[in-house]
């Protein structure tokens, strides 16, 4: 099957109307060195034959939907109201492309506006942009803006930013001017007084997680604060769902916040696509990378939408664009924007409290095992560090674990070597009570 | 439609209800201490089910898309998106999969991905993939660092990438991103590189040339073997922008003509759909000597387990924060097992026949800006209409009214009054004989009433938007302040 | 076309009132009309020292952008801060109050290989035949 419509008489009337005999001679620039000689991929399939082919395929996979997961480090496992899947399904939504054309594009633009309105208000920041290929994209891209924004050759960025995020922004940086230092961190949180001693006036900006990758909350005001008096910029990468509990970035000083967005009603489809959210302050808006909408008129002075500020991006400025972006993730948008408009301001903050309280009670009962202890001393959210401080591994456990659908916390030892028995857990509001239980009877029968 | 969610909002109102909390809650103060907590609620919308469903089923009423409408968008390749494609991916065991479970929970994932690589390199003919990249933008940023890790690991300091000048705007815009320095090779007059212009810009400091072909006019570089040969003479690197590799399949392995390296946009010649601006997919493929520095993790087998293997001595590290944009790669690997051999050659020949038919129905009007044949997509100018004080935009604004989307207008930069059209396979020829009708039409319009079409367009839910007033006046999120919805705030 | 005789002009468009202190600077008809709509002007910053031919300010129009160079060495004085909220003044007077700068003169030599408005004339009617 390949969905070409022709038939071979139409082809014939087309080479005859091109002026052509046959095929070959429309592409007789391509010199015959470089012209295939072999081509070996399976032959096509009816859609029965690769549904059965696919079907067969998935066999061996297992679903969040087939385990409790007690696993986040960076993709969390949240509700996704049916509504979401049924708008996102519709072909006007799933098939146009960037809305070069406004007015044939007023659909996807007017809903990029109030995308960018949504992520506004939910980080409490002035500015948003249509959104970045991912967290980590968007961290690496919060990361060159920085650097651009300011004349100042360091970053800081603190250990306890995702690994993988790390990573990334690493990955953007090589070539880049610039030095990147690590701040430590103390009792589960960036080390005050590191940072304090690490800040002058050649940093450019500062870059914590809240909650941190061990799930605690990090002291982003007092962080923000000492950056700020040095002229540094602050850069929060925060999670979205906490936010309907958590005070928000643009109340802790941060200059630019970016965010995983696929929390907000898109699927963790093994940890892609994402939405990378990035939002900043009105000083800072024309160093944004990636697409704007904006709100205008139309001729006849009707309100309406269009793709704004575009010098800043690389169809215009080439070379001296901000960024490279040129594709956003705006199926991504359309679903966070559904989703958020769906809960509304008491259905986050429901479901914000429900992953505070569920993640809270597994804390409590994992303490009740006796050999689980917390890592740390700090408030969190729906994350948190424990030890294990029995005779098995995590992994040893977690194994057990598997056999029994249940899926534990992620050790840290790969990142973290001095934290050798300590494992993140999670908990979210698709946790249940029951789960919780088949869990505490697995590890006290282990 | 004018209405804004924000506007339907009514205080108290909801669409959605969470289950009931199961375990003994706490006050949440108690939980978190108090300077954590957020002292106001967003200003979200609060607005029924109902009221979500009709506000964006009418929003996305207001779109052209490729299920509604012929979208000849020039680069894009806005070709028809199999249904079956989604349908697959949405399956809970492809769609509802945590990255960090272990491995023995996603062996049918990661075959399927390991499938997909494999299927990628015999299409290209290149040695080793990467699907990591979420974007073509984010396959070159990738491509660029390898150039850099190469030369690096050779212990030489090159710092120059050289441009054609007809190339897309993310090449430089990557390459400037990457550290390097960019160099514009002036096209020749047939639109190709000019052979003797690379050699002059040829030097020890060049670290790669960076190039599409079929090119941003549709025109196969005819030199490629010459030109490759002259890059490698001099040390560098062939990166290929494989935004055009919907002309080639089955016809030329860009492995095959020297390519070092590529990135391919899924979302473009594999059927992905657009989703208004993304997700896409931009796997790099590489020769072997460039396979070491692909970024981690790479997929591994291990007898018969699939597995991610994170350290790599000389890879130029993680460009996602998991292993790319899985949902995307599902359906691409559909795409390419529901065409096989057959379709995906039939693929590339239809585009080429589309896009050659629709240039000579419209020679007469606005003729290509280069002669010859093209291969799946052609820039016609339509500098014609200057004469009536008429713009290719204005032309592209009244096409919507014949219920068309616009081609790609002004580019590439190098020819005046730009049409980039890419009809691809999936048009019919009665549409592609209305979309050449209608352009005609339009030229006729243009002598006759330049001022309709100058106003264009006159049948879309909106007119002509202002686009001066948008960028002088930035106005880039509604301001909840002062609306009587958000009274309480 | 007007092109004033006080001023000094360059290839690429830009204007400069010779004077020892404060030279004025901005963009010429011919390029405010080619660019068309101005919806934004980046400034340097005042202080800031500038190097004949070198990059100074950027223009942009909503589809382009375009950086306007020093027509002389100096250091910046003045900047019309008037064109943050009103880019329009670049093509409703670009003689008057849509200038962009100020620059004091390092090198006033610097202006004798300007050119006059005569020689300017010329120029932009060679570069539209």
């Amino acid at each position: 099957m390949d969905y070409t419509p022709h038939t071979d008489e139409e082809i014939q009337q087309m080479l005859q109307t091109i002026g052509v005999r046959s095929f070959d001679e429309l592409v007789s620039a391509i010199p015959p060195e470089v012209r295939c000689r072999s081509f070996q991929i399976p032959e096509g399939l009816s859609e029965q034959e690769v549904l059965t082919l696919c079907e067969e395929l998935v066999q061996p996979n297992r679903s969040l939907h087939e385990f409790a997961s007690f696993l986040g480090f960076g993709s969390y496992h949240h509700v996704i109201p049916t509504v979401v899947d049924t708008l996102a399904a519709r072909g006007e939504w799933l098939t146009p492309y960037t809305p070069y054309q406004a007015e044939a594009s007023q659909g996807t633009l007017q809903m990029i506006y109030e995308f960018q309105t949504l992520i506004c208000e939910l980080m409490g920041m002035e500015v948003a942009n249509a959104s970045l290929y991912d967290g980590a994209s968007a961290l690496a891209e919060a990361a060159t803006m920085s650097l651009r924004a300011h004349a100042r050759p360091r970053l800081l960025i603190a250990q306890t930013v995702h690994p993988h995020y790390r990573q990334v922004m690493s990955t953007y940086l090589s070539g880049f001017p610039c030095v990147v230092q690590e701040i430590p961190s103390t009792n589960g949180v960036v080390d005050l007084e590191a940072l304090a001693k690490a800040l002058n006036d050649d940093v450019a900006a500062v870059i914590l997680q809240q909650p941190n990758v061990f799930g605690c909350l990090e002291p982003m005001g007092e962080a923000f604060e000492l950056a700020h008096r040095v002229g540094a910029l602050c850069v929060a990468d925060v999670y979205p769902i906490s936010l309907g509990a958590l005070k928000p970035p643009g109340s802790c000083g941060a200059d630019i916040a970016v965010a995983e967005g696929r929390c907000l009603g898109s699927p963790v489809a093994y940890g892609g696509p994402g939405l990378g959210l990035l939002t900043t302050t009105q000083a800072l808006l024309r160093r944004i990378p990636g697409r704007l909408a904006g709100c205008t008129v139309d001729r006849l002075g009707q309100r309406s939408f269009t793709l704004t500020l575009q010098t800043r991006e690389q169809h215009i400025r080439r070379e001296k664009a901000t960024s490279n972006v040129c594709t956003n993730e705006g199926w991504l948008c359309l679903r966070a924007t559904i989703f958020l408009s769906v809960l509304g301001p008491q259905g986050l903050r429901e479901l914000a409290a429900l992953n505070a309280q569920k993640a809270h009670a597994l804390w409590r009962r994992l303490q009740e095992l006796g050999f689980m202890k917390p890592a740390f001393d700090q408030p969190f959210f729906n994350e948190f560090t424990m030890r294990c401080l029995n005779d098995h591994t995590i992994e040893e456990i977690n194994r057990k674990l598997l056999k029994q659908g249940l899926i534990g916390g992620l050790a840290l030892r790969p990142w973290y070597p001095h934290l050798p028995d300590a494992a993140v857990w999670c908990a979210t509001e698709m946790i249940s009570t029951s789960d919780i239980d088949r869990l505490l009877d697995a590890l006290k029968s282990l | 439609m004018k209405e804004l969610i924000f506007e339907r909002s009514v205080a108290g109102r909801r669409g959605y209800r969470l289950p009931p909390c199961d375990v003994t809650p706490r006050p949440v103060a108690e939980l978190i201490p108090e300077e954590h907590l957020r002292q106001h609620a967003p200003h979200l919308p609060e607005v029924s089910e109902l009221d979500v469903v009709r506000h964006y089923t009418r929003l996305s009423q207001l779109n052209f898309s490729v299920d509604t409408h012929c979208y000849p968008l020039g680069s894009c390749t806005m070709k028809y998106n199999p249904k079956l494609n989604d349908r697959i991916a949405s399956w809970s065991r492809f769609a509802q999969m945590h990255p960090l479970h272990p491995a023995s929970c996603s062996q049918g994932l990661l075959r399927l991905l390991d499938e997909l690589e494999q299927l990628l390199c015999e299409i290209t003919g290149m040695a080793a993939f990467t699907l990591q990249p979420a974007a073509g933008a984010q396959g070159e940023l990738t491509g660029l660092k390898i150039i850099r890790a190469y030369h690096r690991a050779k212990r030489r300091a090159r710092t120059t990438i050289l441009i054609p000048d007809s190339a897309h705007g993310t090449n430089p815009a990557s390459a400037a991103l990457s550290g390097f320095r960019v160099v514009e090779l002036k096209s020749n007059a047939q639109g190709l590189i000019d052979v003797g212009e690379l050699r002059r810009h040829l030097s020890h400091d060049v670290a790669a040339l960076m190039l599409t072909n079929p090119n941003t006019l549709g025109l196969f570089e005819r030199d490629i073997l010459a030109i490759t040969a002259l890059c490698h003479e001099h040390g560098a690197l062939v990166y290929l922008d494989g935004a055009n590799m919907h002309a080639l399949l089955g016809l030329v392995k860009p492995g095959e003509m020297g390519v070092d390296l590529l990135q391919l946009n899924l979302h473009k010649t594999f059927s992905t759909p657009h989703g208004g601006g993304g997700p896409g997919a931009g796997p790099v493929g590489v020769a072997k000597a460039l396979e070491e520095f692909l970024p981690t993790p790479r997929l591994r087998t291990r007898g018969t387990r699939y597995v991610w293997e994170e350290r790599g001595k000389r890879s130029i590290g993680r460009v996602h924060a998991f292993y790319g944009n899985v949902g995307v790669l599902v359906r691409a690997y559909v795409y390419i097992r529901t065409l096989g051999k057959a379709g995906l050659e039939r693929v590339s020949r239809a585009a080429i026949i589309n896009a050659n038919y629709l240039m000579a129905k419209l020679a007469g009007t606005f003729p290509a800006a280069f002669p010859g044949p093209c291969l799946h997509e052609f820039v016609a100018t339509l500098k014609s209409l200057k004469a009536h004080g008429v713009t290719a935009w204005d032309a592209a604004k009244r096409l919507l009214d014949y219920g068309f989307y616009a081609p790609t207008v002004y580019f590439p930069l190098t020819v005046e009054e730009a049409f980039m059209i890419e009809p691809t396979e999936t048009e019919s020829k009665e549409t592609l004989d209305a979309f050449a009708a209608a352009l005609q039409q339009i030229a006729e319009e243009a002598k006759s009433d330049p001022e309709m079409v100058r106003q264009a367009p006159h049948r879309l839910p909106v007119h002509r938007v202002d686009d001066v007033k948008a960028a002088r006046e930035p106005n880039l999120r509604w301001d909840v302040r002062g609306h009587k919805q958000f009274a309480k705030f | 076309m007007r092109v004033p005789s006080e001023l000094r002009y360059t290839k690429t468009h830009e204007w400069i009132l010779p004077d020892e202190n404060e030279a004025m600077v901005g963009i010429t008809v011919h390029a405010q009309e080619e660019l068309r709509d101005v919806v934004y002007v980046e400034l340097p910053a005042v202080g800031k020292s500038v190097k004949q031919g070198e990059p100074a300010a950027v223009v942009e129009s909503v589809k382009a952008a375009f950086d306007i160079y020093a027509p002389i060495s100096g250091t910046v004085v003045k900047v019309n801060s008037a064109l943050a909220s009103s880019p329009q003044l670049v093509n409703k007077d670009c003689y008057g109050e849509g200038w962009f700068f100020a620059i004091k003169p390092s090198e006033p030599q610097e202006l004798n290989a300007l050119m006059t408005s005569d020689q300017y004339t010329e120029l932009t009617a060679s570069e539209t035949h």
